[in-house]
């Protein structure tokens, strides 16, 4: 095999210039993958990081129906102390459940006695909060980083537009479940960035002025969020929450709880899911260019090399020994390809890192782009030129084993 | 004992509704350890007689028995699983590999055709290639050595599985005189020192002398059949 290997190696050095033509032509398509592979999963990663650390959270619980009439934010739909309770136990059988928090979503009036509009508020408990989502402190631009009983976090473009300033006092009415309407005055603490998505222009107050401005006697929540202590079991996680709270079932027999990750929750999941998509044809246009380029170079191979062949098949070379030749020395190729396209791709994203290259996101500035290469994305990129290399060296290959030596002796 | 037995021997090659018929009933026999010439002009059927016995073609009819197999109707693979056990070839344009130097091309059956194992390889070959005279040329390539040493690198790599036969097709045809009388006085005593049949091809007249049967050919019929004492 060694000797094989060596022979191939010495045919494919026999022709510097179109081999390492070829092999340029690899470790470009290498590059260009690694760097796309590592830069869109760097975006893709950061803001997904984005989404679910800074107010989304991993994945969050409602009761059923909750999600679908989301835009209206029914009080109707919440999740009263008992169903708390079951969830709370739940969550505490899933070890991979790093910490969870409770928020009451309500829709009211802001004013700040000039004038008046609406608003979307969050009640949180701070502590749980934060622990959740912990980027939500660096959405605070504005005033205090924590938020206390009596204190409001106005929304960044509401703030703007109402001329309200930190340490004014603006006022929030509320219609309760029951339909009365209720109004008390909050001291604006800080001003919170807005985020795209569902919930990233909402306000936030303490859970109890929520509970309070709400008239309720007992807690009724509107979702829990949750965080998870290795965010790539995400999946494995729902679907343990989701098989152990579907037990509970409501008067119709149906589920009392819905669970969704945050890729049901957030627009974002769909272009993280066109990244993915355009990583696959990169991938796939890879592939042609490591197909096409070794191909072409075997077939002229064989064909330069035709009474080669004729003389060792003549001299009882078996058919099986000419085509591995010639596939060694395809792989031998990609293999080549595929080394110098690893040393100058990982070379490239290690620049990129020191650049320190930042971008825009919608409202978000400054997002600091940290590319980063996953020893398994390195892997499967090398495989796959590799096989496609054995691949797409078979065909001459082929015609090279199956030659008679007659006619390849003959051949000028 | 004869080492090839031909009967009735033909081969007529068929393009589209013409048909030319290469051998005409050919019948011979050539003895193991013999120094045989097939003579003739061009087109006359040597080279296509050549690849017959090589196992490189089938007759179309007739029998050929080489080494006491019939060789008639092999399949491809056991035609080469035979021709690597059993014969050795000699080409006009030496057929060296380029990207081997002499040693490794000389090791080439050994190792892909043979798989004898490197600790046995290396004495054959050294061997070899002291009777050939190539010893000191034995890292060079191909491109870096004379005609006449290619050919001598070719008669060594013929012979280093031990054959029982070799074939030469017009073995001295791309060489001057004088290398080709060395040339064939190499095959000579090789033939002398290791018993193999060598048989070559040539329409030269005067390296037609040099074997000690030389059958003639013409228009692929066997026109005569001389027998020489050669003194060495």
């Amino acid at each position: 095999m060694f000797k094989l290997f060596k022979i191939a190696i010495r045919n494919l050095m026999r022709y510097k210039r179109r081999t390492l033509l070829t092999a340029s032509l690899i470790t470009i398509g290498v590059v260009f993958v690694l760097v796309f592979v590592s830069v869109s999963s760097s975006f893709k990663n950061m803001m997904i990081g984005q989404v679910t650390d800074s107010f989304l959270g991993h994945m969050q619980i409602h009761k059923k129906g909750y999600v679908a009439s989301i835009e209206s934010l029914p009080l109707t739909m919440s999740l009263g102390p008992q169903a708390i309770k079951k969830v709370a136990k739940a969550i505490s059988e899933i070890p991979d459940i790093e910490v969870h928090s409770i928020r009451i979503k309500f829709g009211g009036m802001f004013s700040n006695f000039v004038e008046t509009t609406n608003i979307r508020l969050n009640g949180i408990d701070p502590a749980e909060e934060i622990k959740t989502i912990p980027l939500f402190p660096a959405r605070i631009i504005e005033g205090k980083k924590i938020i206390r009983k009596g204190e409001i976090l106005v929304p960044e473009l509401l703030a703007e537009g109402m001329k309200v300033k930190v340490g004014d006092t603006v006022v929030i009415i509320a219609t309760n479940e029951d339909g009365s309407v209720n109004g008390r005055q909050f001291r604006v603490s800080g001003v919170v960035e807005s985020v795209i998505g569902p919930g990233g222009r909402d306000g936030y107050i303490h859970i109890e002025d929520a509970m309070d401005i709400l008239r309720m006697d007992e807690m009724e929540i509107s979702e829990i969020a949750i965080r998870l202590k290795d965010f790539d079991k995400l999946h494995e996680v729902s679907s343990k929450l989701n098989d152990e709270l579907s037990k509970e079932l409501n008067k119709k027999g149906k589920p009392k709880f819905e669970v969704h990750t945050w890729e049901k929750l957030h627009p974002f999941y769909n272009i993280a899911r066109m990244i993915d998509i355009m990583t696959f044809f990169i991938k796939l246009m890879l592939i042609a260019i490591v197909l096409i380029s070794i191909m072409n170079v075997m077939v002229m191979a064989v064909y330069e090399r035709i009474r080669e062949i004729g003389t060792i098949a003549a001299m009882g070379t078996m058919p099986e020994k000419i085509l591995s030749m010639f596939v060694i020395e395809g792989f031998s190729l990609g293999v080549f390809g595929v080394i110098l396209g690893n040393i100058l791709g990982i070379a490239i994203i290690f620049i990129l890192n020191i650049a320190k290259i930042t971008f825009n996101f919608g409202r978000q500035t400054g997002l600091l782009l940290s590319p980063t290469l996953h020893l398994q994305d390195v892997l499967v990129i090398s495989i796959i030129v590799i096989i496609i290399s054995v691949i797409a060296s078979l065909q001459p290959a082929y015609k090279a084993s199956k030659m008679e030596p007659i006619e390849a002796l003959r051949y000028v | 004992m004869s080492l090839i037995r031909a009967e009735n021997l033909s081969k007529i090659y068929e393009t589209g509704k013409i048909k030319a018929e290469a051998l005409k009933e050919l019948s011979f026999e050539i003895e193991q350890a013999a120094f045989v010439s097939f003579a003739g002009p061009s087109g006359s059927g040597k080279t296509t007689l050549l690849n017959l016995i090589g196992c490189l073609d089938k007759p179309t009819s007739g029998i050929l028995k080489v080494a006491d197999k019939n060789v008639s109707h092999l399949d491809r693979r056991m035609a080469a699983s035979f021709r690597g056990k059993t014969i050795g070839f000699i080409f006009q344009d030496f057929n060296l590999i380029p990207v081997l130097t002499v040693y490794e091309n000389v090791e080439y059956p050994l190792l892909m055709i043979q798989n004898v194992p490197s600790s046995e390889r290396k004495g054959r070959i050294l061997a070899l290639l002291d009777a050939v005279g190539m010893t000191e040329q034995k890292d060079k390539y191909p491109d870096q050595i004379s005609g006449g040493q290619k050919q001598r690198v070719a008669i060594a790599r013929a012979l280093i599985t031990s054959p029982k036969l070799v074939l030469a097709d017009e073995p001295t045809a791309n060489l001057d005189h004088k290398t080709a009388y060395m040339v064939l006085s190499i095959m000579k005593k090789m033939k002398d020192d290791l018993g193999t049949t060598f048989i070559f091809s040539t329409h030269d007249q005067k390296i037609v002398s040099e074997a000690e049967i030389t059958y003639t050919l013409e228009d692929g019929e066997l026109t005569g059949r001389e027998v020489r004492k050669i003194h060495v």
